[in-house]
């Protein structure tokens, strides 16, 4: 075999791990934000108890159970169990936070999320990591369909926080409201974007950003530190884009979001790393088309498919979450 | 007996058979009110919930929620109107919202909802959901140190649900003492007899096998009922404890009682009287 032959060996492939991070290389980034502020909420409220389906270390609540290992409750690989548990627990005065993954929690659980905790009002809060796609693994570890289906509960709060400060001051405010809350979780090192932005997370407030003449961004979760560094790039090619966070994807802050979508001249783009079907992207638009608002309005979010297994950035290059194609879907749309 | 029990409107020395009658007699009215109901499974279940409301459990009428209560948790939420009938005969729901049963705006809907009903600790109707909640409240229980207890009952039906088995393994590695849960084999669900719908025998040896403490007993002999109730809350070792009551639908009321089994059994507009005039006939003096 002659050397020129090994030199054009295969290439070294990009992997699809389960639990890949969503930080970009040399992104600042904060370990474990969420068990880090369940600790500090806990010296406060003794009330807190953690609750887990086996998945404690994949969640960072690992980080509460070695920090409070009697308030700490194991409860197998039974998110049902966990769910009916946990509104148990709730029952008589603990507030417990509860974690596993978005899919377990959103499709699995459903019922018992519905009848044991919405249905009955039960302060429980639950945390869950691998919202939409931030997972390569397929499927069955892909939430592409749980804002949908959680904000379709009635008295269910829906969160989707973009990033380590955000879940720092998500997390005492989950516990300040008095019900049940649905947040994703993203976990291990997580980007640190919005302490720039001198931001503060308020429950059921959308927060602009930065102003822009030309784009109107409304995005949650991982799609605002997208968004954000969508609008600068479009900044180099003059195109002013403005950036709506909206964290609480329920109760809707729908008044800032009629208030910006009826600034004239806007193109209305929804940012979501959700199917198109049900989450913030079609809130909005029924939000516009109730209030008479009619601004040029697009999608960017996963498509109504079972979605591939791979790397997260070819994924999300493929199904135009990514800052790369975001920013090309805008300026093909202008 | 309970000191709880004096505010009760016949006062502590009333037989645990003429609480059952009463209770029977209760569930009939609120059938007789529309027409229909899960009369069975009501007048099968009427020795336990007696046991339950007038021999077991510690609570106020007055205060369906004083924190020191055992809390009472039905995940057969079609069972509302047997339990309906014991919390009206416990003082918990006052005897004139029975003709209510069922109707717009009632506090006592056809499935049993915590929300609408004193006294009704969660909300059943689908099924497989109150083992997994009552852990929960064990737990929270055991945390807060109270002496109180969670019971919980569940149909035979729903030992199908995988839920059931989730809580039931988790109960017994959290040790909870506290839970005692009664499992109503009627041998009725949707379908058919449970045991063809889906083969849950043998039951005790499952559940032993799974480490709780359990007894099994027919659930309208009152004398063996009250026996397994006194067993359970006294047995020393660090288990949840599992009461099978076998029991007769219709139990009380002879001609439904021998009527072609059904999960919902059927009453004509002109039976309703008949029932309550067999059930009076073989009330025990």
């Amino acid at each position: 075999m002659s050397t020129a032959a090994n030199t054009t060996a295969k290439p070294r492939l990009k992997t699809s791990a389960m639990i890949a991070s969503i930080a970009t290389e040399g992104q600042r980034t904060k370990p474990a934000p969420f068990g880090h502020a369940l600790v500090e909420l806990a010296k406060q409220r003794n009330e807190i108890v953690g609750m887990t389906a086996d998945l404690a270390k994949y969640t960072d609540l690992h980080i509460f159970a070695q920090a409070y290992p009697d308030r700490f409750y194991q409860m197998g690989m039974a998110e049902q169990l966990l769910m009916g548990a946990a509104s148990g627990m709730a029952h008589e005065g603990m507030m417990p936070f509860v974690t596993t993954y978005a899919v377990f929690a959103s499709r699995r659980a459903y019922d018992f999320v519905h009848q044991t905790i919405a249905e009955e009002n039960r302060n429980v809060k639950i945390a869950c990591a691998l919202p939409g796609l931030t997972s390569g693994y397929g499927p069955s570890h892909q939430a592409a369909e749980d804002l949908a289906l959680m904000r379709a509960m009635p008295n269910m709060v829906v969160i989707d926080p973009c990033d380590a400060h955000e879940i720092e001051q998500v997390v005492p405010a989950m516990a300040a409201h008095n019900g049940p809350v649905y947040m994703r979780l993203l976990r291990g090192n997580v980007p640190l974007v919005l302490d720039e932005y001198d931001y503060k997370f308020e429950l059921g407030k959308a927060k602009l950003l930065r102003d822009g003449a030309d784009v109107l961004v409304i995005s949650s979760g991982i799609m605002t530190m997208r968004a954000l560094e969508v609008a600068q790039r479009l900044e180099a090619d003059k195109v002013g884009v403005a950036v709506l966070h909206v964290p609480t994807i329920k109760p809707l802050d729908t008044e800032t979001i009629l208030r910006e979508a009826a600034r004239t001249g806007r193109m209305v783009v929804v940012a979501e790393n959700h199917t198109v079907i049900g989450g913030l992207g079609e809130a909005v638009a029924g939000t516009l088309l109730r209030a008479g608002v009619a601004p040029v309005f697009r999608q960017i979010g996963l498509p109504d498919e079972f979605l591939k297994a791979g790397a997260l950035p070819t994924l999300h290059d493929l199904y135009g979450i990514s800052t790369d194609a975001m920013a090309a879907s805008i300026k093909g749309w202008l | 007996m309970d000191t709880a029990l004096d505010t009760t409107p016949l006062g502590h020395n009333v037989p645990l058979a003429e609480r059952a009658y009463r209770i029977r007699r209760n569930a009939l009215l609120m059938g007789e009110v529309q027409g229909q109901g899960y009369i069975g499974q009501a007048l099968d279940i009427a020795d336990v919930l007696a046991v339950s409301y007038f021999h077991a459990m510690k609570y106020r009428p007055e205060d369906p929620h004083w924190e020191e209560r055992d809390r009472f948790l039905l995940s057969n939420g079609h069972y509302a109107i047997a339990l309906y009938a014991a919390l009206i005969e416990a003082g918990i729901v006052p005897a004139e919202e029975l003709e209510t049963y069922g109707s717009d705006d009632s506090r006592l809907p056809m499935s049993g909802m915590a929300s609408y009903t004193p006294g009704m600790e969660m909300s059943g109707g689908s099924l497989g959901l109150g083992l997994g909640i009552a852990v929960g409240i064990g737990l929270g229980l055991k945390r807060k140190n109270s002496a109180a207890r969670v019971y919980t009952l569940f149909s035979d039906g729903e030992l199908d649900e995988g839920s059931v088995w989730e809580a039931i393994m988790s109960a017994a590695h959290y040790k909870l003492d506290n839970l005692i849960a009664i499992v109503d084999v009627n041998n009725q669900q949707a379908d058919g007899p449970s045991t063809q719908v889906m083969a849950f025998e043998p039951l005790v040896d499952k559940l032993e096998a799974f480490g709780w403490f359990v007894q099994r007993v027919d659930g309208n002999d009152m004398d063996a009922v009250v026996a397994a109730f006194d067993a359970a809350k006294s047995h020393p070792e660090p288990k949840p404890r599992m009461i099978v009551c076998d029991t007769k639908m219709g139990k009380g009321v002879p001609f439904l009682e021998a009527r072609e089994k059904n999960h919902f059994i059927r009453v004509d507009a002109h039976e309703w009287q008949l029932a309550l005039d067999a059930l009076d006939a073989g009330r025990t003096a």
